[in-house]
């Protein structure tokens, strides 16, 4: 059943499909349409909806839903995530699943209510204090926000771990039809949850462990948890020329700026090809090392002053990688992008 | 009244979560948690809600509390108890959720957490532990340091110019509406002792019936922090800290308050495919849609309030019902605040790459400021449609076709200048053949319920379609 809806309102529709049982938000711009439509759907539908007093509040009660064995979801944008991030290194800390949406909009700062990409350091490599990860989700449409969303429940219950899903203003926005179906819900037991039964009232939910030998074991769990995430989870989507000259990357919205851009070479005769990363953290390397070939240059472009780029650089160490990005709430124009691969073409053939 | 010397039933027999000495607290000697823990845990086991009870733990020198109470438990940031009690509380209807906080934690990290969980009037019961100090951390300054009084971070004494006046928080607390008990109780003494006994039963019976928020603050010894010995302390609150702090009940609605019942429920897939109605969005349109343009890239563009979002969201719903792919991005943010604003639309029947329109196959410009913006981006084989009651000047050099469309003329001859939108989508639809005008009025009979706006809009397609039959 299709329904045409904007990034944001896919987020809660996802949510809901997912059988999320609790939102807690702030309203921010321009994540407000995730708030605004769980306080539509969640409190008719007899599940909890809050607006906290603040950032800070939300992803508290987020940690006390979660702690409860709720499938529990929050959303902001960046200077709201940044309030969140104390609280995302508790919930990491305490093992607690949630899921977390940064519709990312201009900064530093106050910045401004445009898109960018500009979060990636922040919600790809921790944010919060302590030695942690968060899964990464990147959507590149409405609907992929939608089966995301979804997803991003089932990932969250079965590692234990705050899932972020990243989406920024354009996806937001923009309205795409999703597709509506019953989706298959992964839920888990949480025999560690506070259910406020006879069976779970001795449980504990903490990040704290006084002894440094067990503070000490208690992360190397995370981390062996961690690890197997890496193994498991990491994905990308490879697409365009089977041969390329040029391997263009870029995740979310930027992804389809460069599906354009490679029609567009192909129309002049330059093979180019498409990474675009589905998880940002785990890191799809893998994918990375096995597509593309030595020799054949990288252009990695993102709405940020070289963020995503450190990462494509690590896991092809022995490639050209460029960057391209802008920032401030533009977009890169398709002759913008062209232009930076046909500079890239001709360097390597200068080399 | 259990024997004053047994160990509760509420406790753990010994504290096995503790690393070492695990048969007593971490508690200095001559505290006043350990006394309050005490009370607390007998009337605990007294009403018999150890089981569903889940304490909610603080920052400060309660963070280990969890240690001796045979309940569950979770530790909360600092000042975030009330918040993190919340989520418990809501998320678990059934439970007695206790929030254990001090005065750092919550009268000055946390006091916007806790004055709105107290405002929401959450089903939890709160301690506040007033010790004036901040104990965990070496005795700092806090909100509630009476004024004089030396501290690790205020050694000249607490200064009213610098560090302002003590803070009564049960007061704040007590001047809300939503709360059902707010008390203030001290445990340094045995008469005190037996009244905190009473009030904290009061508020866990609260609990027990859902009656909403119970705050009492507890005036607790710290001899450490104070440099006192135990005796000095206990005698110390009666004598200067009560006077600040009065021991008292501040307010007390028990009794002429009912149940606040906070349900969950599951909601299967069926409710929520209804509540979004599905059913109603499900019906497409069956007809193969002929396209001028391989892809279409709609730009409407004009003043905030003309309607050119909902004319692209409009174009962008009957391609959905026609099975194409389709996105639509708007302009928005301070651009819709009075000035130019825009939405995108692009159709076709591949998916669909950039949803941003660089240079639209068809602009829509109902102000002079959208053609002079876009209509030079408009390809040689593009379409121009402007708004000529507004545009009395082309800008020179477009290269698309350019037609003139007196939309907002032609909407108020309909009824209202606000169908002009809907004048455009009559008027591209003819010149595209996109739509035919049946398809346009069946969408809007879907559209407007309300008859008058209805007819007004029926009447507005009309007349832009018959204006494109003049070309």
């Amino acid at each position: 059943m299709k329904k045409l809806v904007k990034g944001n309102e896919a987020v809660v529709i996802g949510a809901l499909v997912a059988g999320c049982d609790a939102y807690y938000g702030y309203p921010i711009t321009p994540a407000s349409e995730i708030a605004q439509a769980a306080s539509e759907y969640f409190l008719p539908l007899g599940k909890v909806f809050i607006q906290a007093e603040c950032e800070v509040g939300a992803i508290n009660m987020v940690f006390g839903s979660a702690a409860s064995g709720l499938r529990t979801l929050t959303a902001s944008s960046g200077p709201g995530i940044s309030l969140k991030m104390e609280g995302i290194s508790y919930l990491a800390g305490a093992q607690l699943p949630c899921v977390i949406v940064d519709v990312q909009r201009v900064g530093p700062g106050l910045g401004n209510i445009g898109p960018e990409q500009s979060d990636y350091f922040q919600v790809v490599k921790g944010g919060g204090h302590g030695d942690y990860r968060t899964i990464v989700l990147a959507p590149a449409s409405v609907e992929e926000t939608y089966r995301m969303t979804i997803e991003a429940f089932d990932l969250a219950d079965r590692w234990r771990t705050p899932v972020f899903l990243l989406t920024d203003a354009t996806l937001g926005q923009m309205m795409e039809p999703i597709d509506i179906c019953q989706e298959p819900v992964h839920k888990v037991d949480k025999p560690w949850a506070l259910d406020a039964s006879p069976e779970s009232n001795r449980n504990l939910v903490t990040s704290i462990y006084l002894d440094f030998d067990d503070m000490e074991a208690h992360i190397e769990r995370l981390h062996e948890n961690y690890r197997q995430i890496s193994k498991t989870e990491a994905r990308a989507e490879v697409s365009g020329a089977e041969d390329p000259q040029i391997v263009l990357t870029g995740y979310g919205i930027t992804s389809r700026l460069l599906r354009s851009a490679i029609e567009t070479l192909d129309a002049r005769g330059i093979r180019a090809a498409l990474i675009r990363p589905q998880t940002l953290w785990p890191f799809p390397t893998a994918i990375y090392q096995g597509s593309v070939k030595p020799g054949v240059p990288v252009l990695a472009v993102e709405m940020s002053r070289g963020q995503f780029v450190e990462d494509v650089r690590l896991a092809l160490p022995k490639h050209q990688v460029s960057w391209y990005g802008r920032v401030g709430g533009n977009l890169p124009e398709l002759e913008q992008i062209i232009t930076q691969v046909e500079r890239c073409l001709q360097e390597v053939s200068n080399a | 009244m259990p024997k004053v010397f047994q160990k509760s039933a509420a406790f753990f027999e010994t504290f096995e979560r503790k690393p070492g000495m695990q048969k007593t607290t971490h508690y200095c000697p001559g505290c006043g948690h350990g006394t309050l823990n005490k009370i607390i845990a007998d009337q605990v086991a007294e009403l018999g809600i150890q089981d569903q009870t889940i304490f909610v733990g603080p920052v400060g020198c309660g963070v280990f509390i969890y240690y001796y109470f045979e309940s569950a438990g979770v530790s909360a940031a600092h000042g975030r108890a009330s918040a993190v009690a919340t989520g418990i509380s809501r998320s678990n209807p059934d439970a007695i959720v206790i929030s254990y906080q001090g005065d750092g934690d919550l009268a000055a990290i946390g006091t916007s957490n806790a004055i709105h969980a107290a405002n929401r009037g959450e089903n939890m019961i709160v301690f506040f532990v007033n010790n004036n100090v901040y104990g965990m951390t070496g005795g700092q300054l806090a909100p509630t340091t009476l004024l004089n009084q030396k501290t690790t971070t205020s050694p000249f004494g607490r200064s009213q110019s610098n560090d302002g006046f003590p803070l009564r928080v049960a007061e704040m607390i007590a001047g809300l509406d939503a709360p059902t008990l707010v008390a203030r109780v001290g445990v340094n003494n045995p008469r005190n002792i037996r009244q905190a006994s009473k009030v904290i039963k009061r508020g866990l019976e609260i609990q027990r019936d859902k009656k909403g928020y119970v705050f009492i603050e507890v005036l607790s010894q710290c001899p450490t922090n104070w440099k006192k010995n135990p005796q000095q302390a206990c005698e110390w609150i009666d004598d200067v800290v009560s006077k600040q702090y009065p021991i008292g009940v501040l307010k007390d609605l028990a009794d002429e308050r009912g149940a606040l019942e906070r349900p969950r429920k599951e909601a299967d897939f069926a409710a929520v495919a209804e509540l979004l109605g599905l059913d109603a969005e499900a019906e497409t349109v069956d007809k193969e849609m002929i396209l001028p343009y391989e892809e279409m890239r709609f730009k409407f563009a004009g003043f905030g309030g003309q309607g050119v979002l909902s004319l692209g969201m409009m174009v962008a719903k009957m391609s959905m019902k026609r099975h194409l792919e389709v996105t639509w991005l708007p302009s928005y943010g301070p651009e819709m605040r009075g000035g130019v604003a825009n939405s995108s639309v692009v159709a076709g029947k591949t998916p669909i790459s950039s949803p941003v329109v660089d240079a639209p196959n068809v602009l829509v410009a109902l102000n002079r400021p959208s053609l002079e913006k876009f209509g030079p981006l408009v390809p040689d084989d593009g379409l121009i449609v402007y708004n000529s009651s507004l545009i009395d000047q082309v800008p020179d050099g477009l290269k698309g076709k350019v037609h003139a469309l007196p939309a907002t003329d032609l909407a108020a001859a309909a009824g209202t200048v606000k169908a002009a939108n809907v004048v455009v989508l009559g008027f591209i639809a003819r010149l595209t053949g996109i739509f035919e005008l049946s398809d346009i009025e069946a969408f809007l009979r879907e559209t407007f319920k309300k008859p008058a706006l209805l007819e007004v809009n029926l009447k507005a397609v009309s007349t832009g379609w018959d204006a494109a039959g003049d070309i």
